[in-house]
């Protein structure tokens, strides 16, 4: 293994998916404090903060007056649901710089209480741009785009709907081990909230064939932090250090002759376990991003767990449950799909890594070692950014 | 009376993509492709991504090509799609050899991968939309 760089010091998940009032930012604020307190450090260590501007316009300027803390180090990559493992990427990359010593990533979102339709609701828009204007007359909703990759999946490999649901089932199944999984999606209004089976996920109803409802991840409130630091702050921490053992970033926009059922991960993947020096084989716990059981079929193939189009014939086997041989554990915190998805979800697989190697998850995997957090964002069929940390404990 | 809602249309100005919607309103589906280093383009562009000299040409399409991959959507906030759901919305491979997203006009049950597909039109102010039949 190579000599990691930077270390996991805090992590902090705001534990409500219906926020009672509070704002984007106010929940960001609480999540930093609560995991700059779990690192041991406080607002004046904070000298690098990274931001994905989802609670507002141009927070690159704004956010550190918000908290108060002085940064050398203003980094705004805003590229959807994976922003936060980019933002480790750069945060490892900024301190092995040296450039940083206490970097800060901070999510706050209220999805939910907003009442925004992020699967099936008009795209939001920003103005012309070229490729909307190709797409624009369409009604190509969030969720279509994910299913036209499920159905040439499908067509290309002979995956079935049944494969693709059991990825719901197993990650329905580790939110119930997950008490803040289960009180939200109550909270948020999910009347069955037990285990569910792959009958009950073929028979809720189709969104965007191949895609049935409890194929598509939830919309609730929520929020997190995670800080990140250099091995000389790992040292005097309060919780044992998550190192950040490799990085990779990549964005895939699939145009004629590019096969939309590989993502970007192919190439973010490789670099990451390439310069963690690990093979996907060692991995004990893999959060990947579950916008919808395509995205964590496809991406499980692309980064090496499964050779491309058996995919589904890990998801049937049972080895992504966290107390099965066979594969990594897959989203033992419940994932988007049962535990939040407030729009973005990344930086939670960020926390839910760094608890699985502190020994602090819900559906832990005794003696966890190595764990992948894997990024998606924007949209898997039409142009998306992929990225991947590679983690591990001494 | 009330006007039932309408499809949304590319928004303007938008100088990449006029051209493509100005030729839309005589039915022409148009592609790219650079005089310099024959790389087929589109979306439209004004620069070409394969060489740094390009000269991009706008050409007429036969309109004909296959389906790459589907989706039936059956659930959309839109006002518009709203009316329209079940609809099918496919991602086009044209024998000239670009990709673009299109609407197929047909059942749900009568499309599958690597169907033939041929474009039709809808007409609008200006413009027309192409959507995609069944051949």
């Amino acid at each position: 293994m190579a000599p990691a760089a930077a270390a996991i010091a805090g992590i902090h998940e705001f534990p409500g998916r219906v926020a009672g009032g509070l704002s984007p930012l106010q929940i960001k604020a609480e999540c930093a404090a609560k995991a700059l307190e779990d690192a041991g450090l406080t607002w004046a260590d904070v000298d690098a903060v990274y931001d994905a501007s989802e609670a507002g316009p141009m927070q690159g300027l704004t956010i550190a007056e918000y908290f108060g803390v002085t940064p050398r180090v203003v980094d705004t990559t805003a590229v959807g649901g994976s922003s936060y493992e980019f933002h480790a990427a750069h945060a490892a990359r900024d301190i092995a710089a040296g450039q940083a010593s206490v970097a800060l990533l901070t999510y706050g979102s209220t999805a939910h209480s907003e009442s925004r339709a992020i699967g099936t609701g008009p795209r939001p828009s920003a103005g012309p741009h070229p490729a909307y204007n190709l797409e624009r007359p369409y009604g190509l909703t969030l969720i279509g785009n994910y299913a036209l990759v499920a159905r040439r999946h499908m067509a290309q490999y002979g995956t079935t709907p049944e494969q693709l649901a059991e990825i719901a089932v197993i990650t329905r199944r580790h939110a119930t081990r997950n008490p803040q999984a289960v009180a939200g999606l109550a909270d948020i209004g999910i009347r069955k909230h037990g285990e569910i089976t792959v009958d009950d996920v073929l028979g809720s109803r189709l969104i965007a064939d191949p895609l049935h409802l409890l194929e598509c991840c939830i919309v609730s409130d929520g929020g997190g932090a995670v800080v990140i630091v250099s091995p000389a702050v790992a040292t005097g921490i309060r919780r044992p250090p998550v190192w950040i053992l490799g990085t990779g970033e990549a964005v895939g926009y699939p145009g004629y002759g590019a096969d939309i059922t590989t993502t970007a991960a192919v190439r973010s993947g490789t670099e990451a376990f390439g310069r963690a020096g690990v093979r996907p084989g060692e991995i004990d716990i893999a959060m990947i991003y579950d916008s919808f059981t395509i995205t964590v079929l496809t991406i499980l193939e692309d980064l090496g767990f499964a050779k491309k189009g058996e995919g589904g014939a890990l998801a049937a086997s049972g080895g992504l449950a966290f107390d099965q041989p066979g594969g990594p554990a897959l989203n033992t915190d419940g994932g988007g799909l049962s535990s939040n998805h407030p729009g973005m979800r990344g930086i939670f697989l960020l926390i839910e890594a760094t608890r699985q190697l502190r020994g602090e998850s819900t559906a832990q995997v005794p003696s966890a070692r190595l764990a992948v957090a894997h990024g998606n964002g924007g949209l898997l069929g039409t142009r998306h950014a992929a990225a991947t940390i590679v983690l591990g404990r001494d | 009376m009330t006007e039932s809602p309408r499809r949304p249309l590319p928004q303007f100005p938008e100088p990449d993509t006029e051209a493509f919607w100005a030729a839309t309103a005589g039915h022409r589906l148009t592609y790219q492709v650079c005089r310099e280093c024959g790389q087929v383009v589109f979306y439209p562009r004004r620069h070409c991504p394969g060489c740094l000299h390009g000269r991009l040409e706008q050409r007429d399409s036969a309109g004909r090509g296959t389906v790459y991959t589907f989706t039936v959507i059956r659930q959309n906030g839109h006002p518009y799609f709203r009316t329209r759901v079940p609809y099918l919305v496919g991602v086009i491979d044209l024998d000239e050899g670009f990709r673009m997203v299109a609407e197929i006009d047909a059942a749900p049950d009568a499309v599958h991968v690597d169907q033939r597909v041929a474009v039709g039109w809808e007409d609008h102010e200006g413009l027309s939309v192409p959507v995609f039949r069944p051949e």
